[in-house]
């Protein structure tokens, strides 16, 4: 009887009531996500047993030279900055795009905000602010990658001949022990994939709400959903795009 | 386009967003000071303990500010939160095998 009543409203969960007072969509997004982030937790975590199991350098931060006898000092790595070539600013481009990832993060959660009120274009005007920010991360991400894999000029460690290294790849790494690249490699790899789908996603929500799908009289939602609940799903992605970032930033970059 | 205007049934809401600012400074203080420790505090477990409880923090405001999980049911919650745990417990454990696997090649 209490299905009869509710289905008229739109699409339940076929129970007559609301499990966890969450719609089916969004549980399943948040249960998506913590099996995503078991994916993350794995690459953190073979980063902390590998990282732990080579020699950490010892000297004075400004004495510290690249050599494969022990994992190199992250800052020491990371000072290269587009357009300022040669000058040494420590972790200041990664910096720069955490704060990118963070205040698309931000235009996200106004995007949903907009969605709750049913304001289409404030959604619109949002979700594209959004999609450039991340754009932007991905730009700044493919600098960042070509950098690595061309390396410094002649400042890199010694092989086993005795030979300079230029760059890093799978096999070969100027910056320290070859695990260290092959863990950057994979990981800010990773979560690029995954920021490029969460922009993929986010150009077909702003595709949908332009075309004005989410307002339609006749569009059946989840229970307890609000119009714009495609806009808050996909928004619980790109802030789990954003935390994983967080955590990449601290354990890869800062300790 | 004449009927696009028409589907708002009445006055579209002023925008409520000063919860989301607030946490939006919190998170780039909270990054401002995880730069500051890095140029300043010589590398040791103090200083990597001091990063963790930064970074812990900034998840815990963005999962439950932008992510809303704050507001959810207690259920779901704890759903999300216990299994973590539990990976930073496996986290630690590995941690410290990588540090033996370090002695045991000396």
């Amino acid at each position: 009887m209490a299905t009869a009543t509710s289905s008229e409203q739109g699409i339940d969960w076929s129970g007559g009531n609301l499990p966890l007072k969450a719609s089916w969509g969004k549980l399943m997004m948040w249960f998506f996500l913590l099996s995503d982030a078991f994916s993350f937790s794995a690459l953190l975590i073979s980063y902390g047993l590998i990282r732990y199991s080579h020699p950490a350098y010892s000297g004075k931060v400004s004495d510290f030279e690249f050599s494969q006898a022990y994992w190199p000092i992250p800052e020491r790595v990371f000072e290269a900055v587009p357009f300022l070539h040669g000058v040494p600013l420590p972790l200041v481009f990664v910096g720069i795009m955490t704060f990118i990832l963070i205040m698309s993060s931000v235009t996200m959660v106004l995007a949903v905000e907009a969605g709750h009120r049913g304001d289409r274009r404030d959604v619109e005007k949002w979700m594209l602010w959004t999609i450039l920010g991340g754009i932007t991360f991905l730009g700044c991400q493919a600098w960042e990658w070509t950098h690595f894999i061309h390396g410094t000029e002649g400042r890199g460690a010694t092989d086993f001949y005795g030979n300079v290294i230029y760059g890093a790849n799978l096999i070969q790494n100027e910056y320290g022990p070859v695990p260290f690249a092959n863990l950057f490699f994979f990981i800010t790899g990773f979560h690029g994939m995954h920021v490029t789908s969460g922009v993929v996603l986010n150009i077909i929500i702003f595709y949908n709400t332009a075309l004005g799908i989410y307002d339609r009289p006749d569009r059946k939602v989840d229970e307890g959903a609000s119009r714009y609940e495609m806009v808050e799903k996909v928004g619980l992605y790109w802030h789990f795009v954003d935390l994983v970032w967080v955590f990449v930033f601290t354990f890869f970059y800062l300790v | 386009m004449a009927e696009i205007q028409h589907s708002q049934d009445g006055e579209i809401a002023k925008p409520n967003t000063a919860i989301i600012w607030k946490t939006f400074w919190i998170l780039s203080g909270l990054t401002a000071l995880e730069f500051l420790i890095a140029f300043t505090m010589p590398a040791n477990m103090l200083r990597v303990g001091i990063f963790i409880i930064l970074t812990i923090a900034k998840a815990a405001y963005i999962v439950g500010e932008f992510m809303h999980l704050r507001h959810e049911v207690k259920f779901l919650i704890w759903a999300i939160i216990l299994p973590m745990i539990f990976v930073g417990w496996l986290l630690l454990a590995m941690i410290l095998e990588g540090g033996s696997i370090f002695t045991m090649l000396q």
